[in-house]
C-alpha cells in the first residue's frame, strides 16, 4: 500500500487532476445537507415552526437569570438580587480561608495571592466575569456529568452510545461547541456558559462511571446485606465509595471550564480571555503578560483547591469538641466575610468623607478606598511600563537576530519545504499512506476506519486546509518529541528530578491552552513558525510527562537484571527501559497528537491559513452545516492516529506481559 | 432431612457462570464433572450443594481458594442468583423472594462479615455500625443507643468517632462484626473474617468470636481457608473441592474417617488427638472399667497422661456427671499416637 503511495507521489505530474485531488463534481453538499438537517432540527420562531429553538431558548432564560444574579454579586452587573459587587477583600479572605481548610497555609497563600494580585493589578472585574461563567458553569457540568455518568454506569446500551460519542467529543475543535451555543442560545455569557459546559461533559462522566465501576465489590455485598434498597445503595454505598473518582472528574470540570471560558471570547464572552485577545492582537505584550500570568494563576489556584479537595480525608473530633472547634474553618470563613466586608464598607465611607481639612488625610483616603475597589489610577499594574520594555528587549539587536534566525531557518528550511513537499501529494496516496501507518499499528479495524475516516475528510472538499492542519500539528509534535523525550529521559534517571519534572508538567497542564500562545507571539511575532512553537510547547507536556512516567513505571527487578547482566547505561536505556516503556510513551505521543489538533485551531487566533481560520468565518454567520464539515475533518483526523496508537499501546502491553 | 430447628436448608443448588447458565444446566448430562463442565465453557461455582444448618449450629465451610465456599455462601444470602435447586431460609424459599421481601429479610435475619471488612469510607465507626439500623429507617437516637451497644460489645469503647482508615485491620473487623450484629440478626454469615489479619490478632479474634457466639448464640455459616481455624470453632465442617462439598460432618468424625482422598490430605498433618474428643470414641458394649470417669468434651489430648498411665483396656466416659460409656484405651492410645487409627 506504501509502494502505491510513493508511486502515486512520484508520477503525480503526469496524473490525470482527478486522482490528484478530488474534483469539484465528485464533493457532495455536505454543508447544505446539514444544514438542511439542522434547520428541520432548529425549528424557526419567526416562522412559527416548532424545534429545538424553542426549548433552548426557554432554558436560556433561566441560565441567564442565574449567571445574572452571579454577576451581580461578583461584579456589580445590575439585575437581581442587587446586592451588588463584593468587595474585593471579601472573596481574596474567603479564598483564602478555604485554601487552609482544604490544605494549609501554602494553600491559602496561593489562593489568596492569586486573588490579591488580581486586584492589585486592577483586573479584578475582568477576573469576576471570567470567574462567574466558572461558577455556574462547573455546577451544571458536575451535576449533568455525574448523573450522565451514573446512567451509563446503570445501562449497557447507555455506556455504549456515550462512548463513541465522548470520543468525538474529545477530539472536537472548540469553534464546533461555540457556534451551536451562539445558534440555540443568547450570543454573550450565556452561549459562553453552554459552550463551556458542554465543554467540561465528557470527564466528568467517565470520571463517575469509572468511580462506581470500581467500588469494592464486598462494600457492595455489605451494602446489599445491611438492606439497602436500590436508591440508598447509589446515595449511602456507591457515590460516597467513589468519591476519589467523582471529585477527579470535578477538578478536570473546573479545569476545563476554565480552559473553555477563556476561549469563549471568540464569540464575545468578555472577561480575561477577551482581554487577553485584544491586548495580544494589538501587540501590548507587557499586558497580555499580566493578563496570562492572571490566567495562570487563577488555573494553578482552582487546580490545587481542587486536586486537594480530593485527598481530604475527614478527620475525627474527641468527644466532648464544641461545635465551634469541629468547624472553626466555617467559623473562621464567615467572620473573615462579615469582618472584610464590614472593613470595606467602612472604607467605602471613608473614601467619600472629605479630609482635605486633615493633614495626613491622603494617606488615608488611598488606603480607605483601595479596600472597597481598586480603582484604575491605583491598580499597580505596570502593564504599560512592561509593553515599552519588552519592545525594547525584542529590539536589541541580539535577540531580534536569533528569533529572526531561527524563524527564517525554520520556515526556510523545514516549514515551507514540508508543507509543499505534503501538499504535492496526491489525495489518494495521503489517504493510502495513512491507512496503511495505521493498518500496521493498529491492525484490520484501525486500518479500515482510517481508509474511511480520511476518505471522509476528502469528500468533505477541504482537503489543502486539512492537509496543512496536519502539517502543523505533526511538525509540532515531531519537534516536541525531539526536544521533550531526550529531557525526559534525562529527568527519569533520579527519582527526585522526575518527580519534579512531573509536578511541572502538571502545573503546565494546568494552564489553558491559550496562554501558550503568549511566549510563542512575544519571541516570534505573529508567523507561522509561532503557531508551531505554541503547539510544540504545548504538546511537550504530555510528551515528558509520558516519557517519565513509562520509564519510572518499568520494574525494578529487570532494571537490576539488566545492571547484573552488565549493561552500560545506554544499553539498559535502549534494551531494557524504553522497549518496556514504549506502550506508554506511545500514549503520550497519542496525546501530543490530540492535545496538537486542538492547539492547532486555537492558533488561528493568530492568523493561520488552515481549517481554523476557515472555521472562525463561520462563526459569523449561522453556517453550521460548515463549521460541523470543518470540525469532523479536524474530528476524523484526529481519531485516525488516536485509535490507531491506542490500539498499538493496548496491543503492546498485552504482548510485554504489563497489561 | 429438614427438621423443625432447621434454619438454613439447601437442595441441589448449583451455581454456573458462562454466557447462558440455566440453559446449561436444563441440558446438562448428569454426573458430568468440573473439568468437562468448564470445557464447555463454564465455571462451576457450586455444584450441586444439598446441605441443612440448624438453629444455633455453626457450620464451618472449608476449602482451598477457588473451591466456591464464597459463592455458595453468597448463594445462601441471595447475593448471587443461584442457577438450579431451592435454598429455604426457615422455611421460605429465598429464590422466590420480591426484591422488597429479599431485602426486608436481610435487614431482619441476616448478617454478614466480609474479608476485607467492606466498611464504608466516609462513615465514621458509629455510623458504620449503625448503617443496617439506618437503612431500615430506624430513628436516629435508638439506632445510636444500639450501635454504642455493639460497639462496646465488641470493645471498640471510645473508638465511636474515628474513620476506618485510622483504625488498625483487627480493629476494622471488630467493626465490620459490630455492624453485622447490629439488627440482631438471627443468621450470621462470616466469610474468612479473620483470614486479612496476621496470625497472633487472628487468634485474638478467634477467641473474642468464642466468647461472642458464647453470649449470642447465632445461627452461623463461617468460611474459611485455614484447617486449624475450623477445627477450632466448628460444629461441624463442610469441606468443598471444585464448587462440591466434599464431606460434612464433625470435626472428630472428619479427621477419624475421612470420606474422600482429598479430605484424608487435609488431615494428613492434623495431631488428632487435640481435635478429637473421648465421648466420640465410647463404643457401645465396652464396659465401664474402674477409675474415675473422664469428661465426653475432653479432647484425648488433654487427657494423655491418663490414657498412657491407666492400666485398664477402657476408661469410662461421662456426659454432665452420668457415665455414658467407656473408650477402648487402645482406640484412644492410636489417636494420641498418630496409628493405624
Amino acid at each position: 500500500m506504501l509502494g502505491v503511495a510513493v508511486l502515486l507521489t512520484v508520477l503525480r505530474p503526469w496524473l490525470p487532476a482527478g486522482l490528484v485531488r478530488i474534483p469539484e463534481a465528485w464533493l457532495l453538499p455536505w454543508r447544505d445537507w446539514i444544514d438542511v438537517a439542522f434547520e428541520f432540527i432548529r425549528g424557526d420562531r419567526e416562522e412559527g415552526r416548532f424545534g429545538l429553538i424553542y426549548i433552548t431558548r426557554a432554558l436560556s432564560g433561566g441560565l441567564e437569570f442565574i449567571l445574572d444574579a452571579v454577576a451581580n454579586v461578583l461584579y456589580g452587573k445590575h439585575r437581581w438580587p442587587r446586592i451588588e459587587q463584593l468587595p474585593w477583600p471579601v472573596i481574596t479572605g474567603c479564598m483564602a480561608v478555604l485554601g487552609y481548610a482544604l490544605g494549609c497555609w501554602r494553600l491559602a497563600l496561593l489562593a489568596g495571592g492569586t486573588f490579591l494580585w488580581a486586584a492589585l493589578i486592577g483586573q479584578w472585574d475582568l477576573t469576576m466575569e471570567t470567574m462567574s461563567v466558572i461558577a455556574v458553569a462547573a455546577p451544571f457540568a458536575f451535576t449533568i456529568g455525574g448523573l450522565l455518568g451514573i446512567w451509563s454506569w446503570k445501562s449497557k446500551r447507555v455506556e455504549e452510545t456515550i462512548k463513541p460519542l465522548l470520543l468525538v467529543m474529545q477530539v472536537l475543535p472548540f469553534f464546533s461547541y461555540l457556534l451551536p451555543a451562539v445558534i440555540f442560545f443568547k450570543v454573550g455569557p450565556t452561549a459562553a456558559t453552554v459552550a463551556t459546559i458542554a465543554y467540561a461533559l465528557p470527564p466528568m462522566i467517565l470520571m463517575t462511571t469509572l468511580g462506581l465501576k470500581k467500588v469494592s465489590p464486598e462494600v457492595i455485598e455489605a451494602g446489599k446485606m445491611s438492606g439497602c434498597s436500590s436508591w440508598q445503595m447509589l446515595r449511602h454505598v456507591y457515590i460516597p465509595s467513589a468519591r476519589t473518582e467523582i471529585m477527579v472528574g470535578l477538578n478536570q470540570v473546573i479545569m476545563l471550564c476554565l480552559a473553555m471560558v477563556v476561549l469563549t471570547a471568540a464569540i464575545g464572552m468578555p472577561g480575561l480571555g477577551a482581554k487577553l485577545l485584544a491586548m495580544m492582537g494589538s501587540f501590548k505584550l507587557g499586558r497580555s503578560l499580566e493578563i496570562g500570568i492572571t490566567i495562570v494563576l487563577l488555573a494553578v489556584t482552582l487546580d490545587r483547591l481542587s486536586k486537594a479537595w480530593v485527598v481530604k480525608q475527614p478527620e475525627h473530633f474527641e468527644k466532648g469538641t464544641p461545635w465551634w472547634r469541629r468547624n472553626i474553618y466555617l467559623v473562621v470563613g464567615i467572620a473573615s466575610f462579615v469582618g472584610l466586608y464590614l472593613l470595606s464598607w467602612v472604607s467605602q465611607g471613608l473614601s467619600n468623607v472629605n479630609f482635605e481639612d486633615l493633614t495626613w488625610s491622603n494617606a488615608h483616603q488611598y488606603a480607605g478606598g483601595v479596600l472597597d475597589e481598586v480603582k484604575r489610577k491605583q491598580s499597580m499594574t505596570q502593564g504599560r511600563a512592561l509593553d515599552g520594555q519588552i519592545k525594547q528587549f525584542l529590539a536589541f539587536d541580539w535577540v531580534q537576530s536569533t528569533t529572526y534566525a531561527i524563524r527564517y531557518f525554520f520556515n526556510n528550511f523545514i516549514l515551507i519545504p514540508s508543507e509543499k513537499a505534503l501538499l504535492f501529494v496526491p489525495t489518494p496516496a495521503v489517504i493510502l499512506a495513512v491507512t496503511a501507518l495505521a493498518l500496521g499499528l493498529g491492525g484490520f479495524w484501525p486500518g479500515l476506519l482510517a481508509l474511511v475516516f480520511f476518505c471522509i475528510v476528502a469528500e468533505f472538499g477541504y482537503w489543502d486546509r486539512a492537509m496543512l492542519t496536519l502539517h502543523s500539528v505533526f511538525m509540532a509534535t515531531f519537534f516536541a518529541f525531539l526536544f521533550g523525550a531526550p529531557l525526559a529521559v534525562w529527568a527519569a534517571r533520579h527519582e527526585a528530578r522526575a518527580r519534579r519534572l512531573i509536578l511541572l508538567c502538571d502545573t503546565f497542564q494546568t494552564f489553558p491552552s491559550y496562554v501558550y500562545l503568549l511566549p510563542a507571539v512575544m519571541l516570534f511575532g505573529i508567523s507561522p513558525v509561532t503557531v508551531i512553537i505554541s503547539i510544540l510547547i504545548y504538546t511537550m507536556v504530555p510528551v515528558m510527562r509520558y516519557t517519565v512516567e513509562g520509564l519510572r513505571g518499568v520494574p525494578a527487578e529487570m532494571v537490576e537484571a539488566a545492571e547484573m547482566s552488565g549493561a552500560t547505561r545506554s544499553q539498559k536505556l535502549w534494551k531494557v527501559q524504553i522497549p518496556l516503556a514504549m506502550p506508554t510513551i506511545a500514549v503520550g505521543l497519542n496525546q501530543a497528537l490530540v492535545f496538537a489538533f486542538f492547539m492547532v485551531i486555537i492558533a488561528e487566533f493568530i492568523g493561520t491559513r488552515d481549517l481554523g481560520q476557515e472555521m472562525r468565518k463561520t462563526l459569523a454567520g449561522t453556517h453550521l452545516g460548515w463549521n460541523f464539515v470543518l470540525g469532523f475533518s479536524v474530528v476524523f483526523m484526529a481519531l485516525t492516529f488516536d485509535i490507531a496508537i491506542n490500539a498499538w499501546a493496548e496491543r503492546r502491553r498485552k504482548i510485554l506481559g504489563l497489561a | 432431612m429438614p427438621s423443625e430447628d432447621t434454619v438454613i436448608s439447601c437442595r441441589n443448588v448449583w451455581k454456573l457462570f458462562g454466557p447462558h447458565p440455566e440453559k446449561f444446566l436444563k441440558s446438562m448430562p448428569d454426573g458430568m464433572g468440573y473439568d468437562e463442565i468448564a470445557v464447555a465453557g463454564y465455571i462451576a461455582g457450586v455444584k450441586d450443594v444439598t446441605l441443612d444448618v440448624s438453629r444455633g449450629e455453626m457450620l464451618v465451610i472449608m476449602g482451598l481458594s477457588g473451591s466456591g465456599k464464597s459463592t455458595l455462601v453468597r448463594c445462601l444470602s441471595r447475593l448471587h442468583e443461584i442457577t438450579g435447586g431451592t435454598v429455604e431460609v426457615e422455611g421460605t424459599d429465598i429464590g422466590g423472594l420480591s426484591e422488597r421481601d429479599l431485602i426486608e429479610l436481610r435487614r431482619n435475619k441476616m448478617g454478614m462479615v466480609f474479608q476485607s471488612f467492606g466498611l464504608l469510607p466516609h462513615r465514621t465507626v458509629l455510623e458504620n455500625v449503625a448503617f443496617p439500623l439506618e437503612m431500615r429507617g430506624q430513628d436516629r437516637h435508638a439506632r445510636r443507643a444500639r450501635a454504642l451497644e455493639v460497639v462496646k460489645l465488641v470493645g471498640l469503647e471510645g473508638r465511636e468517632e474515628y474513620f476506618p482508615r485510622e483504625l488498625s485491620g483487627g480493629q476494622q473487623q471488630r467493626v465490620g462484626i459490630a455492624r453485622s450484629l447490629a439488627i440482631e440478626p438471627d443468621i450470621w454469615f462470616l466469610d474468612e473474617p479473620f483470614s486479612a489479619l496476621d496470625p497472633l490478632i487472628r487468634r485474638e479474634m478467634q477467641d473474642e468470636f468464642l466468647r461472642l457466639q458464647e453470649m449470642l448464640g447465632k445461627t452461623i455459616v463461617f468460611i474459611t481457608h485455614d484447617f486449624d481455624e475450623a477445627l477450632r470453632l466448628a460444629d461441624r465442617i463442610a469441606i468443598m473441592k471444585n464448587g462440591a462439598v466434599e464431606q460434612i460432618d464433625t470435626p472428630d468424625q472428619i479427621v477419624l474417617n475421612p470420606a474422600t482422598e482429598y479430605v484424608a490430605k487435609f488431615t494428613e498433618e492434623i495431631d488428632k488427638s487435640r481435635v478429637v474428643h473421648a465421648g466420640v470414641l465410647v463404643e457401645e458394649g465396652a464396659h465401664p472399667a474402674g477409675g474415675d470417669p473422664v469428661d465426653a468434651g475432653a479432647t484425648i489430648q488433654s487427657l494423655a497422661r491418663r490414657i498412657v498411665n491407666d492400666s485398664a483396656d477402657t476408661i469410662p466416659v461421662a456426659r454432665d456427671g452420668k457415665v455414658i460409656g467407656a473408650m477402648p484405651r487402645a482406640k484412644a492410645l492410636n489417636v494420641l499416637l498418630g496409628g493405624a487409627g
